[in-house]
């Protein structure tokens, strides 16, 4: 391989990006030892195994991965502002759409999701951490470093540039020789392991980490989407992996899987990529289910509408979610019976998803609703989602497909869905947990600004991508009316879509500000209940101590922190005498760290075929696997008296009344 | 604030009436202008899916807003408050039951047209067969029973059937005439069939649909409809004043680069086949034949 142009070179924006990479790298590095916070961050962050900070971390790389989409999509939507644009060539604006779909599905939505695992889920089951808290570690240091991997591209090497799916022959070493396509591989490979590993994670946490009175059937809806998600991502994540590798022999090895002369067969890899593509999109949106079904129950003060019709749904979407992946080429020609049963299937998945609309729409009914923050954006996601259902029941009826698909309706189609489900689902999580992971809650004002440019900004920017398809505008072009000589119109419904995205990039400045400002001078929460919460996470402090319960707590029923207020409140409740024991907790550990760098090593050695590079990364991963399974010292005891030393100081700061656990 | 979310709820209306009514002109919305039979059977099962899906959405909508506005957590909110009621099995029969009823209709009719749409939209013409192969970053079609070729725009019959037979010899694309029909993919090593048809005479737009890599975004075509004598007219003339495709020419056609419309008198015999089969194809059993009646049974044998 021609390794000649090592650092990408002759793009203005790029040597840009290299000096501003160049400025922070060192302004963290100078503040890091002039502050003398080497130590701490590497006892506080980098070795930690607290499924708290560990979902902090996730939640902070998650939101730099969403700026870094997002200004890809700002990017993309300035080229196709106007017409014959020559802002980017093709093949920087081939670059850039393929990382913004690789990074916004798999750096931010994947993280973010995996934040709100981490932050929510065993506060939320009575847990004091996961069930491999050491795995745990491992997972995030995968995907973080995996995400790295991917994004230095761009400045070394150079980006791929076949599309975030990269379909085979394109992403063959034919047409797209050069590391880019490589860095895509290993980016999303060894993050991809991660991913499978926080899946085993949870569903192992979910079942067996419970507080031992707390049933399935009284689980909150939340760790019900969160062990529905986590069981799709053990049915799919493996085929990812195996069709990942299947394109590294093919490019290092010169294989034949898909390729087009020697008996490759490109329709597997597009099959392969959507078996676990898209039930991939249903992993992420079930989490997003799951945080409405907490906000929507605290802010009508109401009992969740149809419990177990809601856990049946989520159930049903991810096994049916199996069954759909067809519907992305339906045009590839399978024969009209197979086209029909997809076609079907994927129309079915939609049945699922309305009951739960109407459940939550019966949980407000009859309640008293509270318009809070994380409220706003359940309301936004309700007819956002229903519509971008809709236009996704419209592509699943096969012979309309025909006519969408690949057109800026789908387009469209997924972002509604994965913005208006997905993104704002999260950021309702966000805004609805982080009182409880930080004891901060987030700035009401900037907030409603951000709110409210998202909004408009989404509505501007992805109506007329609707209108866009049905003119018959295909995604994926760097420029239009340039060479054939037609003017199809696309252009003022195209400069109305690229305001929206600016409207969209300038909401997510105002949530940056809302966050900095709030961490400075917003309203510390003191009770640890800041919304009169109704599930076990606000029954203890916020921030919780890093065991999370001192006494693992008692559930009687769902919603056990609400009704256990209620007797406090009528002063029924049975304050037993509290008896602390010992907390068994596990020792922070670097070695998921090392493990990750080497993994960095092995695919970027890899990525340029350096295979002393990529071998010795390899074996450097072996070395940290053998170092851990020599590691006697693993764990150690929270003593009482520290327990009763940290509670007492956690409840004198808080309220009074607080007398549970 | 909340003077100010008023305006701009407004602002977002007028902005969203702005964009439908610039784009009110309907010919620009080219998949809702069908000029042939299946065109229009899918623009038929678009509106129906659009109708079916609004009977859901606008009812839930309208709800929504209801259930917003009468239970607000407001001191002398006099609406019901029920904390306990979280099941009703009535209700969750109606909201289990209205979708599966609607999905049924929908799946009926997705299924009907599916169907259809394999065979030719009409039985009482003779067909036409069309092969196009997708190249980076051109279209070449190739008449065989004309023994012609064309680069970037093709010219039909209008009122006959035509079948298009559909490969690629570059990464996969997809074939795209809006206003005629859907489109279908075209891959290396592989022959598919999309049956068009236009029914006026007229000009359409055609182009890519699946990337292909850094000159795809020009990858548009035009399709011709004429009337059946003039498309015979036509191919005479193409067959008498245009260039050769020879192998070598073909060869250098299919490199990567950007081309503009051409026509060639003829061109190797075979040549559809033999770019199917280099890229494999000798390892599909086919399921449409490959449109040149003249190899058919050569292609028989090597299955």
């Amino acid at each position: 391989m021609d390794n000649s142009h090592f650092f990408v070179t002759g793009d203005p924006m790029i040597y840009g990006a290299d000096v501003s990479i160049i400025l922070v790298s060192l302004a963290i590095i100078i503040y890091l030892t002039y502050f003398k916070k080497w130590g701490w961050l590497w006892r506080e962050w980098i070795t930690t195994v607290d499924h708290k900070k560990i979902g902090i971390m996730y939640l902070l790389s998650s939101l730099l991965m969403l700026f870094r989409g997002g200004v890809d999509a700002v990017l993309m939507r300035i080229q196709l502002a106007v017409p014959n644009s020559h802002f980017l060539a093709s093949e920087h604006y081939n670059e850039i759409f393929t990382t913004h779909g690789t990074i916004m599905i798999l750096f931010m939505a994947m993280p973010f999701m995996f934040a709100l695992f981490n932050m929510v889920v065993p506060l939320q089951i009575g847990a004091r951490d996961v069930a491999y808290p050491f795995l745990n570690a491992v997972s995030f240091w995968l995907f973080f470093l995996g995400a790295m991997l991917l994004n230095i591209s761009f400045v070394i090497g150079g980006s791929p540039n076949a599309g975030w799916l990269s379909y085979a022959p394109l992403s063959e070493n034919d047409f797209s020789p050069g590391p880019g396509q490589n860095f895509w591989i290993w980016g999303i490979q060894i993050s991809g392991i991660g991913s499978l590993m926080t899946g085993i994670n949870f569903v192992v946490t979910i079942l067996k980490m419970r507080t031992p009175t707390m049933r399935l059937r009284d689980m909150p809806l939340f760790s019900w989407s969160v062990l529905a998600s986590s069981i799709a991502i053990l049915g799919v994540f493996p085929i990812f992996t195996a069709t990942l590798a299947m394109l590294t022999i093919d490019r290092l090895l010169g294989g034949h899987f898909f390729t087009m002369t020697g008996g490759g067969n490109p329709m597997m890899w597009v099959n392969l990529i959507w078996m676990w593509g898209h039930p991939e999109v249903y992993i992420v949106v079930l989490p997003a289910f799951g945080v409405f079904s907490e906000i929507v129950a605290t802010f009508s003060k109401k009992r969740i509408f149809g419990y177990a019709s809601m856990v049946f749904s989520m159930i049903a979407i991810s096994i049916v979610s199996y069954y759909t992946w067809v519907h992305h080429f339906f045009t590839m020609g399978a024969g009209a019976n197979v086209n029909i049963v997809f076609a079907i299937c994927t129309m079915i998945i939609a049945i699922p998803t309305g009951v739960k609309v109407f459940n939550w729409l019966f949980t407000m009914y009859r309640g008293r609703i509270r318009i809070t923050q994380p409220m706003l954006w359940f309301m936004a996601f309700v007819p956002c989602f229903l519509v971008g259902g809709a236009t996704g029941v419209m592509l699943a009826a096969a012979p309309a497909d025909y006519q969408y698909h690949n057109s800026y309706f789908l387009i469209a189609h997924f972002h509604q869905v994965l913005i208006g489900g997905v993104v704002f689902g999260y950021l309702a999580g966000m805004y609805y947990w982080f009182p409880k992971i930080f004891g901060i809650k987030l700035n009401e004002r900037l907030g409603k600004w951000a709110f409210w440019t998202w909004q408009i900004g989404f509505y501007v920017c992805f109506m007329p991508q609707y209108a866009l398809g049905f003119m018959g505008m295909t995604r994926r072009m760097y420029t239009y009316n340039s060479t054939m000589g037609w003017d199809m119109g696309w252009a003022p419904l195209n400069m109305i879509s690229t305001v929206g995205a600016f409207l969209m990039g300038i909401g997510f400045i105002f949530q940056v500000w809302q966050i900095l400002y709030s961490i400075k001078h917003g309203e510390r929460d003191v009770t640890g209940d800041a919304w009169d919460g109704r599930t076990l996470e606000w029954s203890i402090p916020s921030p919780p101590p890093v065991y999370n319960f001192a006494i693992l707590p008692v559930v009687k029923g769902r919603d056990a922190w609400w009704y256990q207020k209620q007797e406090m409140q009528k002063g029924s409740y049975q304050k037993e005498a509290v008896k602390y024991e010992p907390i068994h907790m596990p020792n922070n550990s670097g070695i998921p760290f090392l493990m990750a760098v080497c993994f960095f090593i092995a695919g970027f050695g890899f990525t340029f075929e350096w295979w002393w590079m990529g071998i010795a990364g390899l074996i450097g991963v072996f070395i940290t696997l053998f170092a851990r399974s020599f590691q006697y010292n693993t764990d150690h005891f929270i003593s009482v008296e520290e327990i009763e030393r940290t509670e007492n100081a956690l409840r004198n700061h808080g309220s009074i009344h607080r007398t549970a656990n | 604030m909340n003077k100010w979310i008023q305006t701009a709820k407004l602002s977002l209306l007028a902005f969203l009436g702005t964009a439908l009514l610039s784009g009110c002109d309907r010919s620009k919305f080219i998949v809702l202008d069908p000029r042939g039979p299946v065109g229009k059977q899918e623009y038929n099962l678009i509106i129906l899916s659009v109708i079916l899906c609004a009977i859901i959405i606008i009812p839930v909508i309208g709800i929504f807003t209801y259930i917003v506005l009468k239970y607000r957590d407001k001191p002398n909110n006099k609406a019901p408050y029920q904390p306990e009621w979280d099941d009703n099995k009535f209700l969750e029969i109606i909201w289990w039951g209205i979708p599966i009823i609607i999905v049924a209709i929908l799946g009926v009719f997705t299924a009907k047209t599916t169907m259809n749409l394999t065979k030719p939209p009409v039985k009482d013409v003779d067909p036409i067969v069309v092969q196009v192969t997708s190249l980076d970053w051109k279209w070449m079609f190739t008449y065989p029973d004309k023994k012609i070729a064309t680069v970037n725009y093709a010219e039909i019959p209008a009122g006959v059937p035509v079948q298009f037979i559909l490969t690629s010899d570059a990464p996969m694309n997809s074939f795209w005439v809006p206003q005629l029909g859907g489109q279908e993919y075209t891959m290396p090593g592989m022959s598919m069939g999309l049956w068009l048809q236009a029914d006026k005479v007229g000009e359409y737009f055609g182009s890519g649909a699946n990337f292909t890599g850094k000159g795809f975004a020009h990858m548009q075509f035009r399709v011709k409809a004429v009337k059946q004598e003039e498309f015979n007219k036509w191919a005479k003339q193409v067959q008498k004043d245009s260039p050769v495709l020879t192998k070598a020419g073909y060869k250098k056609l299919s490199k990567p680069s950007l081309e503009k419309e051409l026509s060639f008198s003829s061109y190797p015999i075979g040549l559809f086949e033999d770019i199917v089969n280099k890229n494999g194809g000798i390892y599909y059993d086919h399921m449409n034949h490959m449109g040149d009646h003249t190899t058919m049974s050569d292609m028989n044998m090597k299955k």
